[in-house]
């Protein structure tokens, strides 16, 4: 376990909770492991599912969030795709859109090719959000701190990040079994 | 030499209701009228912006992205594994840079080769002129709505009006 002592959630943990929160708002899910463990937690048509494009998770998102500012749009990312994708904190954080939760499962590696690590360990990426003009920024490692945070931006007006700190485990999950354009299709008609 | 609110107003009236991307001399007018108009959300790089115009498009807007050539480099993997993976349709206004050889040294190859990129990643495209814009507009938006893929209009130095014509 690498992340800083006392980390006990897998991201799927994690992403579990979080999922119970959550009914029909449109969740962005980062490509890799993270598609595949949400898509296996609980399917829903208001999931965009990510293979490919790593870094742009939150830029999809901020689109959907300027395009429906009526739907809260949550994003689903992870530390390797933020610091590849570095630039979007700073448009999401200029523009402020109130209705973009931005949440980052933060394991410090990049999970899904065999755990190389990345520099999130040295580079807190909420803090790096809150200069970048982020309204509402939590690093959270429990379980009752990450959902006591989420149901608190759940209420709140955005730009808002959620860090959580999770291990490195992933799980034995599957691909997302749906076509890409069936995604497309399914999404755009569950968030009309 | 169009104008550059004429030129906006068309993309208008083919239905673009998002606009987005990274600036370029030639296109300095066209986003000068677009934030005039209140309608242009500045992306810092290009994949970017291509990537808010697919969450914008999934929210039922019609997206343009404005941008370089070069940032055709940079938006090479999300044009290919969102856009074409995903069915995602995007117009793309693209500045010929390096059009004919005549241009800034770091713009020469990627002006050169411009056209033989878009046909190798498929993506469709067309030069704008004014004799042919209304039939160019066109053809943007029915390729737009048909192929469901970026489609590209390339626009010269001096074809719509910049900042400092």
């Amino acid at each position: 376990m690498r992340p800083e002592q006392g980390t006990m959630q897998s991201r799927a943990m994690a992403m579990a909770a979080l999922l119970e929160l959550l009914t029909d708002q449109p969740v962005i899910i980062c490509n890799g492991f993270p598609s595949r463990e949400a898509y296996e937690i609980a399917d829903r048509p208001t999931h965009f599912y990510m293979i490919g494009s790593m870094g742009v998770a939150s830029a999809i998102g901020l689109g959907v969030a300027l395009a429906k500012p009526k739907k809260q749009v949550v994003i689903f990312d992870g530390d390797g795709n933020v610091l590849m994708g570095m630039g979007t904190l700073a448009t999401v954080g200029a523009l402020k859109p109130k209705n973009f939760i931005h949440v980052v499962f933060d394991n410090e590696v990049y999970g899904s090719t065999g755990n190389q690590p990345t520099i999130s360990n040295v580079v807190p990426l909420e803090k790096v959000a809150k200069a970048a003009g982020y309204v509402n920024v939590e690093r959270v490692r429990e379980r009752e701190d990450l959902v006591y945070e989420f149901k608190d931006m759940l209420k709140k007006d955005g730009p808002s990040m959620l860090l959580v700190k999770v291990n490195e485990l992933v799980e034995d999950v599957g691909r997302v079994m749906l076509d890409p354009p069936d995604i497309t299709k399914r999404f755009m008609k569950a968030i009309e | 030499m169009i104008e550059s609110d004429a030129f906006v107003q068309a993309l208008q009236d083919i239905g673009v209701d998002f606009f987005t991307g990274v600036p370029d001399s030639i296109l300095g007018g066209i986003i000068a009228e677009l934030m005039e108009r209140r309608l242009y959300t500045p992306a810092v790089r290009e994949d970017e912006a291509v990537a808010m115009a697919a969450g914008a498009y999934m929210s039922g807007k019609v997206p343009a992205v404005l941008m370089q050539n070069s940032g055709l480099g940079t938006s090479l993997n999300i044009l290919i594994s969102l856009n074409v993976i995903y069915r995602q349709p995007c117009i793309l206004i693209v500045s010929w840079r390096g059009y004919q050889g005549k241009d800034a040294p770091e713009h020469l190859v990627m002006g050169e080769v411009m056209t033989q990129f878009l046909d190798t990643m498929k993506i469709p495209h067309r030069t704008l002129s004014e004799k042919t814009a209304i039939e160019d507009l066109k053809w943007l938006a029915e390729t737009f709505m048909q192929q469901r893929t970026p489609v590209a209009l390339l626009i010269t130095k001096g074809v719509v009006k910049g900042l400092h014509p």
